[in-house]
């Protein structure tokens, strides 16, 4: 498409209607700020922000509908960490087993160290069992580096209960149902 | 007030004079602090944000009405801003040239300082002008000081040794020096219409013939006055012009031109030598904006309730009135800086040059030859 470029008239190019048009515009801006006292600003701390649904926040641990951990300490995570944020201590063979049913183990110990943490969605994305999220949080501060560390305790009452599918609550009946032919579907 | 009739002339005149250079000092200082504050809101109000509204000060601040307002106004910023840029690490890079680095910031400073002594800023209060240096020479005084003020900018870009800064001072000196002549050329029109270089003088004449911007009031209609008319308009317009590239306001925001030159020629200066910077910037606006009240626009006077003629003996009211009315118009042509700030786009540098010769020399030369024709006309 070609734009079609008038030839500015004399009085336009004395810069003067340009000027006048600015005048208004900034003065009808001022006036109307003045006036009307609805400036686009957010009184940040006071007035709480709104996040959008999507919005990558802060990774906490979720728990399930019944209220039981839902990592069973993969340590997926932990691997595909870029920062290497989250350091999971597995219970080992000696260790408490999981507090839900159809899980062999729950992790001993569960940290992420906020400071290094990128928000980059990556352990919510590899979590096969849904037990992690980014939720909203984006202002996380502390005294000390210790506090910005946050372990198990801390992350699943930060993360609070995630109303997600529960993907081996029925395996056990299930397969129960599998040992009589035929299969109920 | 015995003691003081006591002393000599000369020993009053001293104490008197050091008295107005205290007072106005600190006045302009305040003023400085509190221009800042208001450019801040004064963008805020235009881009339709809130401005700076958060210093709390722990006793004034618990006053139930006045103290929340008073933090809303934002009352409370310029002063810690000063104590910050006090506090603040005076960092001085390795690479910079010394001496000049140190000298730089005062240079900028103390000009537009100086320039404040020639104004006068109220009629007389008591027995006293109110000016700080009645010179007769005010406003060659004035042009020959301000010129100074170009080698802070060139100094600071030269000693920064590092090259936004350096481009930074290239453009502001060859900008102010163009505009100089502008600006020296749009006021000689004053000076044929009034005949006296004394700025006391020229508000006189002001007062009595109207002002130069609009010298249609005061001495009554005549041929002369309405020819004069648009000399006046003319030359104010381009001495106005002229003072926003002197004082490095938008749109001739050359030196320091933020989106090309990081902060143009202080890039390199921090804590209170940056604040220098600032506040000598804001000192020259002042200046320019007293400079515009006292020789277009009538100085103290007002021409009606008899405000133009100076107080006879007794009435320090009306003395006092005279300063705010002097204070009112500079703080008008403040706030018109500070509005254009947010209307414009930044010239080009060829542009702006462009505009600098080819436009506002010739028009202010022209207009000089048409203020002298009028003048001959009609025989003055």
């Amino acid at each position: 498409m070609i734009v079609k470029r008038n030839e500015l008239t004399w009085f336009e190019r004395l810069y003067l209607p340009a000027l006048i048009g600015g005048l208004k515009v900034t003065t009808r801006h001022f006036l109307n700020t003045l006036t009307t006292k609805t400036p686009v600003t957010q009184q940040y701390p006071e007035e709480p922000t709104r996040v959008l649904p999507g919005y990558r926040g802060a990774p906490y641990l979720v728990r399930d509908q019944d209220g039981h951990t839902k990592c069973v300490s993969c340590q997926l995570c932990e691997f595909v960490c870029p920062p290497k944020a989250i350091r999971i201590t597995p219970p080992g063979p000696t260790g408490k087993p999981a507090d839900r049913t159809n899980a062999e183990k729950m992790p001993e110990e569960f940290e992420i160290n906020m400071l290094r943490c990128i928000f980059c969605g990556l352990c919510q994305e590899v979590c096969p069992e849904e037990a992690i999220f980014l939720k909203s949080d984006f202002s996380l501060t502390g005294l000390a580096r210790s506090e910005m560390i946050y372990d198990k305790e801390k992350l699943l009452a930060l993360g609070g209960t995630h109303p997600g599918i529960q993907k081996w609550k029925h395996k056990l009946d299930e397969a129960k149902e599998q040992e009589t032919f035929p299969v109920k579907v | 007030m015995a003691w003081l009739d006591s002393l000599s002339p000369q020993t009053q005149f001293v104490f008197f004079t050091l008295l107005k250079i205290a007072c106005v000092l600190g006045l302009l200082l305040t003023l400085v602090a509190y221009a800042v504050l208001a450019e801040r809101k004064v963008s805020a109000l235009i881009q339709d944000r809130v401005g700076p509204n958060r210093v709390n000060l722990p006793l004034i601040g618990s006053i139930p009405f006045l103290g929340q307002f008073l933090t809303k106004l934002g009352f409370w910023h310029p002063l810690v801003d000063g104590v910050k840029s006090f506090i603040k690490e005076d960092f001085t890079p390795g690479h910079v040239r010394k001496i000049y680095f140190w000298l730089a910031p005062a240079i900028s400073l103390v000009p537009a300082f100086l320039v404040i002594a020639v104004i006068p800023f109220g009629s007389t209060l008591g027995a006293q002008k109110m000016v700080i240096a009645d010179l007769n020479v005010g406003i060659l005084y004035t042009f020959g000081i301000v010129s100074l003020g170009v080698y802070g900018v060139v100094l600071a870009g030269y000693a920064a040794n590092s090259k936004f800064p350096f481009l930074g001072g290239i453009r502001a000196s060859a900008q102010m020096i163009s505009y100089e002549i502008a600006m020296g050329m749009s006021v000689i029109p004053v000076f044929l219409v009034v005949g006296d270089l004394n700025l006391g003088k020229i508000i006189e004449h002001q007062a009595q013939n109207g002002w130069n911007v609009l010298p249609l009031f005061g001495g009554g209609f005549s041929a002369q006055s309405l020819l004069l008319v648009p000399c006046g308009i003319v030359s104010f317009v381009i001495f106005f012009i002229s003072a926003l590239a002197e004082t490095n306001r938008l749109p001739f925001d050359m030196a320091e031109s933020e989106s090309e030159l990081v902060s143009g020629y202080h890039t390199e200066y921090s804590s209170m030598k940056f604040g220098m910077f600032f506040i000598g910037e804001y000192a020259n606006m002042f200046a320019g904006a007293a400079m515009m009240t006292t020789l277009f626009f009538g100085g103290w006077t007002l021409p009606f309730f008899g405000l133009d003629v100076a107080p006879v003996a007794g009435e320090w009211w009306k003395g006092l009135l005279h300063i705010g009315i002097f204070m009112g118009k500079m703080l008008a042509f403040m706030f018109t800086f500070m509005w254009i700030r947010w209307m414009l786009p930044r010239f080009r540098y060829d542009q702006l040059m462009d505009l600098g010769w080819r436009r506002m020399i010739p028009l202010a030369l022209a207009n000089i030859i048409l203020t002298a024709g009028v003048l001959a006309l009609t025989n003055r």
